[in-house]
C-alpha cells in the first residue's frame, strides 16, 4: 500500500450556522480518480478550496502528503471553475500558463530552457500551439478552459484539483481534456480530484465518487453508490438511477426540478 | 520668427527652473506608466480619482499648517490608501468606500483652503498643478518616492500581474492578495501625488490611467504595455512641458492632459 496523497478524516465545514458536510473520511492514493458530485451549494467548491488552504475546517483533520493545507502548494495543481476574463485585459494564453511556473514569486522572471520546453509540451497537449499568442479576453470559454488545465499540468502535481473542468468544453475537447488528465495520472501518479455535475465523460476513469448532499455523503465505487437505493437515502427523497445505453443519469422521482442544475 | 521661438526654448531648457521641471515630468512619467495598466486591469480608476481628491485635502492641510503642499498631500494620500487597503477588499465595496471618504475629504479641504489667506496661486497650483514650481527640496522629495515606488513595483510586478488576472489561481498558488493589494494601493498613492505636483490634482488621471488605456489598445503583452505606458506618458509630460515652454501661455498640464489624450485616440483608431 503506498501512501495516500490525500487523507481526510472525521472532517467537517460550515459558514455560520450552515454546515455544508460533516465528518467527511476520504483517503486518496496516487494515481487515483476521485469524482466530486452533488447538487448546487452541497459544498464540492469549498471541499477544494478546504485542500488548497483557503477554507479552514470546523473539525476534523486533512493531511496532502502527511502535511495539513497550505496555500502555494507546489504539489497541487488547480483549475477554477471557470469565470471569463475581460475582453480587453493585456494578456496573453501564453502569459497564463508561465503564471504556473513562477506567477507567485517576487522578483525578476527567469525562465531557462527546460521551463520553457515544459511550457511548449504543455501548450501541445492542451492543443493551443494556434492561439496560445492571442489575447486571453478574446478567446472562447473552451480555449481559455484548456489554457487554464496546461497552467494546472505544468508543474506536473501529485494532486490535482479541478472544478468542473469541462463545463465550457465541446464534446471533442471534454474527452481530449479528460483522456489528457488520465494519461498524467497514470504516468506520473497524479491523484485527481474532479467536481462536476456530469459523470459520464470521465465515467470509465473514476475509482472513487464522493457524492455530497446536505451535509451528508456517500463515498465508493461509481456503481455501489450512484445507485437508486444509495442515493434515494441520501437525499432523503426518492431518486431513480437510470442507465441509459453506457450512461448514467439521475432523476427524482415525483418532481423533475427537485434535482435543478444537477445531472449526473 | 522660428530663430526666435528655437532660442526662447533653448534659453528656457537651460535654466534651472525648467530642468526641474523636466526631471520631474520625466519621474512622474515613468511611475505613472508603470502603475497605469495594474490600475485599469484591477478597476482602480476610481481609487485614482479619489486620492487625487485627498491629495488636495492634504496639500491644503500642508498649505495652512506648514506651507507644504507636498508634505501635506503625501499624508493625505498614503491614510486614504491606507483606509481603502484596509476597509474594502472587494471591488464594489472599495468603490462605495472612497466614495464616502473622498465627498467628506473634498468638503474638508475646502474648508481649509477657506482659512488660508497666503497667495491665491497656492490654491489653484494645487488643484491644476504647477510644474515649473518644482523646488530643490521638492525635486529631492520626488525623486526618493520615485525610485522607490518604481523599485517596488518593479519587485512584486509578477505577483501583482498574477492577482491581478486571476486572482483565485494566484491565491491558491501562495500569492497574498491583501498584502499585494495593500501594496499597491499605497505605491498607487505615492503615484498620484507625485502627478499631483506636475499636472494637480483634478487631472491626475491624465497620466494615471490614459498613457496605460491607449497602450493596451496596441498589445496584450504585459512588459510591452508597460514599456508603451511609460513612453506615452513620457511623450505627454516632457512634450506638454516643452511645448508650454516654447508657447509660453499655456499652462503646461492643459498641454499634458491634450497630448495624453491625443495619443489615446490614436492608439483607439490603430489599435486592437
Amino acid at each position: 500500500m503506498s501512501q495516500p496523497v490525500l487523507a481526510i478524516n472525521r472532517a467537517s465545514l460550515g459558514f455560520g450556522q450552515r454546515s455544508l458536510w460533516q465528518n467527511l473520511d476520504l483517503s486518496v492514493k496516487p494515481g487515483e480518480f476521485v469524482a466530486v458530485l452533488g447538487p448546487n451549494g452541497s459544498g464540492k467548491t469549498s471541499l477544494l478550496k478546504t485542500l488548497l488552504g483557503l477554507n479552514q475546517l470546523d473539525e476534523g483533520s486533512i493531511l496532502i502528503h502527511g502535511q495539513p493545507p497550505r496555500r502555494g502548494n507546489n504539489q497541487i495543481g488547480y483549475v477554477p471553475q471557470q469565470k471569463s476574463f475581460d475582453k480587453d485585459l493585456p494578456i496573453r494564453g501564453r502569459d497564463l500558463i508561465h503564471f504556473g511556473l513562477d506567477g507567485h514569486h517576487f522578483g525578476f522572471a527567469s525562465h531557462n530552457k527546460s521551463d520553457l520546453q515544459r511550457v511548449g509540451k504543455v501548450i501541445d497537449e492542451v492543443e493551443a500551439t494556434q492561439y496560445v499568442d492571442r489575447p486571453i479576453g478574446l478567446m472562447s470559454g473552451g480555449e481559455q478552459q484548456r489554457l487554464r488545465i496546461a497552467q494546472a499540468l505544468l508543474g506536473k502535481p501529485s494532486l490535482l484539483l479541478c472544478d468542473e473542468p469541462l463545463l465550457s468544453l465541446d464534446l471533442k475537447y471534454q474527452q481530449m481534456v479528460s483522456a489528457l488528465i488520465d494519461d498524467y495520472r497514470k504516468q506520473y501518479g497524479m491523484a485527481v480530484m474532479f467536481v462536476t455535475h456530469d459523470i459520464n465523460p470521465i465515467l470509465n476513469m473514476v475509482d472513487q465518487v464522493l457524492y455530497l448532499v446536505a451535509g451528508k455523503w456517500a463515498i465508493g465505487k461509481p456503481e455501489e453508490v450512484l445507485t437508486t437505493e444509495r442515493l434515494s437515502q441520501l437525499y432523503g427523497a426518492p431518486v431513480d438511477v437510470l442507465r441509459v445505453h453506457d450512461r448514467i443519469v439521475v432523476v427524482s422521482s415525483n418532481n423533475a426540478d427537485e434535482l435543478n442544475g444537477h445531472h449526473v | 520668427m522660428d530663430i526666435m521661438f528655437n532660442m526662447d526654448l533653448s534659453f528656457y531648457i537651460s535654466q534651472p527652473f525648467a530642468q526641474h521641471a523636466l526631471l520631474a515630468a520625466i519621474i512622474v512619467a515613468v511611475i505613472c506608466g508603470i502603475v497605469g495598466p495594474f490600475v485599469i486591469m484591477r478597476g482602480m480608476a476610481f481609487a485614482v480619482h479619489g486620492t487625487s481628491e485627498l491629495a488636495f485635502t492634504g496639500a491644503a492641510a500642508g498649505l495652512l499648517v506648514g506651507n507644504n503642499p507636498l508634505a501635506g498631500a503625501l499624508c493625505g494620500t498614503v491614510i486614504f490608501a491606507s483606509i481603502i487597503g484596509l476597509l474594502g477588499v472587494k471591488e464594489r465595496e472599495r468603490d462605495s468606500v472612497i466614495g464616502v471618504i473622498l465627498a467628506f475629504g473634498l468638503g474638508m479641504g475646502v474648508l481649509l483652503l477657506s482659512f488660508y489667506h497666503g497667495f491665491a496661486s497656492e490654491a489653484t497650483n494645487i488643484l491644476f498643478g504647477n510644474i515649473f514650481g518644482v523646488s530643490n527640496g521638492q525635486l529631492v522629495v520626488l525623486t526618493l518616492i520615485g525610485i522607490g515606488a518604481v523599485v517596488a513595483m518593479l519587485v512584486m510586478y509578477r505577483p501583482l500581474l498574477f492577482a491581478s488576472v486571476d486572482p483565485e489561481v494566484a491565491e491558491a498558488r501562495g500569492v497574498r492578495l491583501r498584502l499585494i493589494g495593500f501594496l499597491f494601493i499605497i505605491i498607487l498613492a505615492l503615484a498620484v501625488t507625485e502627478a499631483a505636483q506636475i499636472v494637480g490634482t483634478l487631472l491626475v488621471l491624465s497620466l494615471a490611467i490614459t498613457p496605460a488605456a491607449a497602450a493596451q489598445r496596441l498589445s496584450a503583452r504585459p512588459v510591452i504595455v508597460t514599456l508603451l505606458s511609460i513612453t506615452f506618458a513620457l511623450i505627454a509630460s516632457v512634450g506638454g512641458l516643452i511645448a508650454s515652454l516654447a508657447l509660453g501661455n499655456v499652462k503646461a498640464s492643459v498641454l499634458i492632459t491634450s497630448i495624453s489624450f491625443g495619443i489615446y485616440v490614436i492608439a483607439r483608431l490603430v489599435g486592437r
